[in-house]
Parts: C-alpha cells; structure tokens; sequence
C-alpha cells in the first residue's frame, strides 16, 4: 500500500462520516482522483446560489507533496470568477504550492480554505494576463511559478 | 614572459575575513598601474612599488575550491559558537538567516537574543536535544498511523510526527525541492527550522552529503561577494568585492583556476572592455534585431568580381576568392591590397553628412546602417574566433601526424596553442570593443581608442593568416618564430587596449549616447525565514 493510499483511506473514511455544510464529495472511486463540490455559505452575489465542482489529484507521495487541485467546468458548474483562478480552472493558491503546502493539510482543510478565499472576494475579475495564460498554458498546475503577490484576496 | 601572462594567473590574495558588504575597498585600480615596456608619462607612480604591478583593469579576486568553502562555512560556526556560547547548528541557522554576516549577527544576538532566535527559526525554549521517541496513545497527523510504538519526531515546537513521515518529508525538500537551509517543521504555519543535527538524526547517510551540498550553495548564494565559476563541471567559487554602483566605473573579469573568464558584475562570459550595462543593452538590442541584422552576417557571401559563392571557412578576413583569384576583405568587400594601409575604414564607422540624415526615411537607414557596422564586425569575431578554434585543432592533429614523421618534440608546437589562445581572447576583446564603440559618443579619445582598437584587430587577423597555413610550412623555423612574435605582440596590444579603455571609464571620461540603467543596490536584508 502506497504512503497516498493509507492516509486516503484514513480521509474518505472521515469524509463518509461527516464534511463541513457546503462541502460534499461527489466521487472517489479511487486513490488518484476525486471530485468535490463547494458552494460559499453567505450571500456573496458573486457566487450566490452556484455549485463548484473541484478536481483532485493525488501523487503517490500525498500528502508530503500537494495534491494537484482544479475546477472543473461542467454544464451546471462553472468557473468561479476571483483574480486568482484562471478561466480554465488553474487556482493561484500558495498553500497548494509546494512552498506553503504542509503534509498536515487535507482534502477537507483544502476545500474549506477554497470557500473562504471565494466567501472573502468582492473583485469581479480574472488574474492579470488570464487569456494568455489559459491560451498558452501546457504546464500542470503543479509544475506552474506561481509568484503568490497577495494572499489577502 | 608576456604581460598578458602576467594578469591571467593575477589571483591576489586578501586578508580571510571576507568583506563587510560596505567595505570601501580599492577596485579602480587606477593609482597602482603601470605594465612592463610601455611606461605611460600621465601616471603618476607616488604607489609602492614593492606591490604587484597592475593594470587598470586588473581587478581584486581570489578563487576558492570546495574544501575552502567549506572550512569557511566551519570557522564561521565555530567562532559564532564560542562567542555566543549556542551550539554548532543553531550557529549554523542563525549565520544562514543573517547571509554570513557575523558581526550583524552578534551584535543583534547580543542586543535582543529571544527576537533573534524566533526570526531566524529557533525557539528559545532550553527543552532537551530533539530524540527519537514512542509515546503511547500517539496518533501521526501526516499518515493518521496510530500503531503501537511508533517512533516519532518533533521539534522543540512539540509538533510531533513519525520517523516515516519526517523521512519523507525531508526527502521531498532535499532532493525535490533542492531545499536544505530553511526547511521548516512540517507542521502549518509553524515557522521552526530543522536543524542539521535533527537532519543526521532523521535522514539516511546519502540525504545527509546532498544536504550538505545544497547547504555549501545556499553560502554561495546567499553572499553578494561570492559567485560560482559558470564553467560546466567546475565547482569553485570566486570572491570578489566588487559593487553594484562600482560597474559603471570598472568591468570586473576574472578568472577561474580552470582558465573560465567570467563577468563577476553580470551572468555573462568576459566583456571587456563594454561595461556590463552596455553589454545587457547590446544583447538585448542583438535579439531584438537578429532578423535584419542576420542576413547580412551570413557565412557566406559572393565574390565582388565573379560572383561566386564564397565561404568563408577560417577566422581570417584575408579572402581569396577560388575562382577568380580575387583577394577581398570579408569586411568591407573592398580591394584587400588596400588594407595594408587603410584598415582605418574597416572599423571605424563614418558617421554621414546632416544632410542626408535630415530626412527621417534616411536617418533610420543611416541609424540601421550605423549598428549593423557595428553588429557586423562584432559577430565577425565572434564567429572568426570559432573558426579560429575549429582551424587550430585541425592543425592540432597534422601536427602531432607530422611530429610522430620528424621525431619534433612536443613542447615545441605549444607555441601554437599559446597563438590559438591569444586568438581567443583578442577576438572577444575586439566583439566587445564594437559593442562598447556602438555606444560611444564621439570625443577627443574616441581617436585613440580606435587606433588601438584597428592596431589589435590587425595584428590579430595577421595572426590568424599565419595560422592558415599548410602544416609543412608552420613546423618551418621562421614561421614559428613570427607566429611566436606576433602571438605576443597580439596579446600586448590587448592589454593596451583595455588598460587605457578601463582608465578612462574609471574616471569618467568616456561619454556614451545612451544612460546607463541606475543599478538597484544589492539588497543586504537578513534572510527571510517565512513560508511564503
Ligand atoms: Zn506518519
Ligand atoms: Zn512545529
Ligand atoms: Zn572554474
Ligand atoms: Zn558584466
Ligand atoms: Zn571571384
Ligand atoms: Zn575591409
């Protein structure tokens, strides 16, 4: 059994249990792959009354590296807008990095910080350069530079 | 023995302390020169004389192999551990959060230790030396193992976490992330440095020499007066005081112990005598324009009389065309029994009439004109130079043939090697005296600066002529003789050249047609320890 393996069987097993409200696990049909779905829980017009289907992925050295975590777009679930998720779905998070990813973070720690960094926002924009970015971008998220110039958004 | 000799092997030694980073120490150079056979009247020699002779643009360096490097890194600990009374590996972080710089560090420790302590990553909490322990009840946040008797590890910050998790955590920074100096508890937000004895603790035996080396980098790295030889497979380093502020005063070449020339003001090979900001400007122009300037300095180019094509397969500019017999220099295309006395208009562009340059149209033609004078005499040397080479090594191989035919000795075909290196050297001073000419604005020594620049330039092609011929006739006496003679001579008219060129730039006295970019000074903060 993988190093992956053992705590993701530890984490679904809690995720089975119970999740936070506006959290909820749509598949894991393995240890490689899952899919979530958050909502924000105020009434950000922003994001009111939309579901977001978030996509992880795992290496089998998870969690000592992060795991690799997008949106998805999909008919009834779009992109959220905020200046540091791409129009395809590439989320600028520092914690996702490897420089401010800690092995103690988890699938539910992830998807509760996503909520906040939505519920926090009031820009109704993309990042700097996102056409370009999406147009050109072959890199995985996790081989991507980030430069995390302000975490406050 | 030659002058030029004489300032490749100049590594002169300074005292072992390195540099405080404000150090006013003397990098112009200007009040100790003076060179062999050419004593220059303008300079006053008030200098001792029991010092090295220097040329202005010698500059202060010192080369230091692995071992150097790191017995610096343990003197530095060792002294840091006996005056502050802390261990050796907290020495270590603290020294490393400070960039090196001791005496910072101790009058800080000195003034606020417990601030000092928790910026650089360490607690001051005096609990036991970290151990290995199993603790019943134990549950590892990382793996959610909760096996009984498992080992587990933690910091003076009490996050705790199993030894397999540590290991795997440490080898993701050591080996993936190439992370050694700042490698935090695994814990969010927790800001403590693992510390090299915890390392030894948890790490197997090849992690412990990978840390070790990424350590040596990070000591490199983090000081401004240390560089790393850019030579593919050459691990030393070269400590050198210069400044930012100084590089519009001084180009700082120096030279590795394995004969790598290297810029310590830039990322770039020797420029001399174009100070760096010139160089940047010149390349990133180059790039810029390489599809209009490309064409025209193609490898090939027609005969002026026949037409045919011609290529040109040495790096002397001398060209007979096979054909016709037609001899022309590479150049200009013009006579080349001209050039015995008129190299002058081969390198030095004539600046056209106001008239002409009133009308706009003409004025960008005669602009594009002007720099592709300048590209084009620039890109000739540095392709003559490979060519050069390429043309040596052939020679190279005759000559051991016909040495193993003759019974000649080894040592007495060296004096091709010194020739092809003085070529090497020569032309890449002559590519950036074009660079450094292109930004010149004229003034009364521009004339100087090209007449010694067409004096070099044609010792250098006369050497390189002597280089292309047949082998029977370079093993011949007089020719090597001459080939001896004009190697030395090429070589002291480079040193001419770039002393009075980097005289005059250390006091000021050239004038160029654009504005040096101001250089940011070199930031000087302590390191940062947050996790960004
Ligand atoms: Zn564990
Ligand atoms: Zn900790
Ligand atoms: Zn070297
Ligand atoms: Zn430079
Ligand atoms: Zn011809
Ligand atoms: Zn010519």
């Amino acid at each position: 059994m993988s190093f992956a393996t053992k705590r993701l069987g530890k984490e679904l097993s809690k995720i089975n249990n119970s999740l936070p409200p506006g959290i909820e696990l749509v598949s894991a049909d393995n240890f490689e792959e899952w899919f979530l779905d958050i909502r924000v829980l105020d009434n950000n017009p922003l994001y009111a009354n939309q579901v977001y289907r978030l996509k992880f992925k795992f290496s089998a050295q998870y969690p000592i590296e992060p795991p690799e975590v997008v949106f998805v777009k999909l008919a009834n679930r779009p992109i959220p807008i905020h200046p540091h998720i791409y129009s395809n779905g590439i989320i600028c998070l520092d914690l996702l990095g490897q420089q401010g990813w800690s092995p103690v973070q988890n699938v539910e720690s992830i998807c509760m910080s996503l909520q906040s960094m939505l519920t926090g926002n009031n820009k109704d924009e993309r990042p700097a350069g996102d056409e370009e970015f999406v147009r050109g971008n072959r890199l995985r998220p996790k081989d991507i530079d980030f430069y995390y110039h302000d975490n406050n958004v | 023995m030659d002058t030029d000799d004489d300032f490749m092997s100049n590594v002169s030694s300074e005292e072992e302390d390195m540099m405080p980073d404000d150090s006013d120490n003397d990098l112009s150079g200007d009040d100790d020169f003076d060179f062999d056979d050419e004593p220059d009247p303008d300079i006053d020699m008030q200098q001792d004389f029991g010092q090295k002779k220097k040329a202005a643009y010698d500059i202060t360096f010192k080369v230091y192999q692995p071992q150097d490097i790191q017995k610096q890194q343990d003197d530095l600990i060792k002294e840091v551990n006996m005056i502050l009374d802390i261990n050796k590996e907290e020495a270590a972080i603290l020294l490393r959060h400070f960039r090196w710089n001791k005496e910072r560090l101790i009058e800080d420790y000195m003034e606020k230790p417990s601030q000092v302590l928790e910026a650089a990553g360490l607690s001051e909490s005096s609990a036991e030396a970290p151990r290995l322990k199993s603790i019943p009840g134990f549950v590892c946040d990382i793996c959610c193992e909760d096996e009984e008797g498992l080992q587990s590890f933690a910091l003076k910050c009490g996050h705790r976490y199993c030894v397999d998790c540590y290991r795997q955590y440490l080898a993701q920074k050591i080996v993936e992330e190439g992370e050694a100096a700042r490698i935090q508890c695994p814990s969010d937000d927790c800001n403590l440095i693992i510390d090299a004895r915890s390392l030894d603790l948890l790490v197997t035996q090849d992690l412990t020499d990978r840390y070790h080396k990424l350590l040596n980098r990070t000591y490199v790295e983090d000081r401004d007066s240390l560089k790393w030889c850019p030579a593919p497979d050459c691990q030393n380093v070269v400590e050198c005081g210069i400044k930012k502020k100084d590089l519009t005063r001084i180009v700082p070449t120096v030279a590795c112990l394995c004969s790598m020339r290297f810029c310590f003001g830039c990322p770039n090979e020797d420029h001399q005598p174009a100070p760096c900001d010139l160089v940047k400007k010149w390349l990133k122009k180059c790039a810029d324009d390489s599809e209009t300037a490309n064409w025209i300095s193609a490898n090939t180019k027609e005969c002026p009389k026949c037409n045919s094509t011609i290529e040109k397969n040495g790096g002397c500019n001398h060209m007979t065309c096979r054909k016709c017999k037609h001899e022309f220099c590479w150049m200009c295309m013009g006579l080349w029994s001209e050039h015995g006395t008129s190299w002058y208009n081969c390198n030095r562009f004539e600046e056209k009439s106001g008239t002409e340059a009133r009308d706009a149209q003409a004025k960008s033609r005669v602009s594009l004109e002007r720099y592709l004078h300048y590209y084009n005499r620039y890109a000739n040397h540095e392709q003559s130079a490979r060519l050069d080479k390429e043309m040596y090594l052939k020679t190279e191989k005759k000559m051991v043939q016909l040495q193993k035919e003759s019974g000649m000795s080894w040592i007495e075909v060296q004096y091709l090697n010194s020739a092809s290196q003085a070529l090497q050297t020569c032309r890449r001073t002559l590519m950036w005296t074009y660079a450094f000419a292109f930004y010149l604005a004229r003034n009364n020594l521009t004339e100087i600066f090209e007449d010694n620049q067409k004096d070099l330039e044609m010792a250098v092609e006369s050497l390189s002529e002597m280089f292309e011929k047949p082998v029977q006739e370079l093993a011949d006496s007089k020719l090597k003789v001459d080939i001896m003679d004009k190697t030395s001579y090429c070589n002291k008219r480079r040193v001419i050249l770039l002393d009075d060129t980097a005289q005059n730039l250390a006091e000021g006295r050239w004038t160029f047609n654009v504005e040096f970019t101001n250089p940011t000074p070199i930031s000087n903060t302590k390191g940062s320890s947050s996790r960004r």
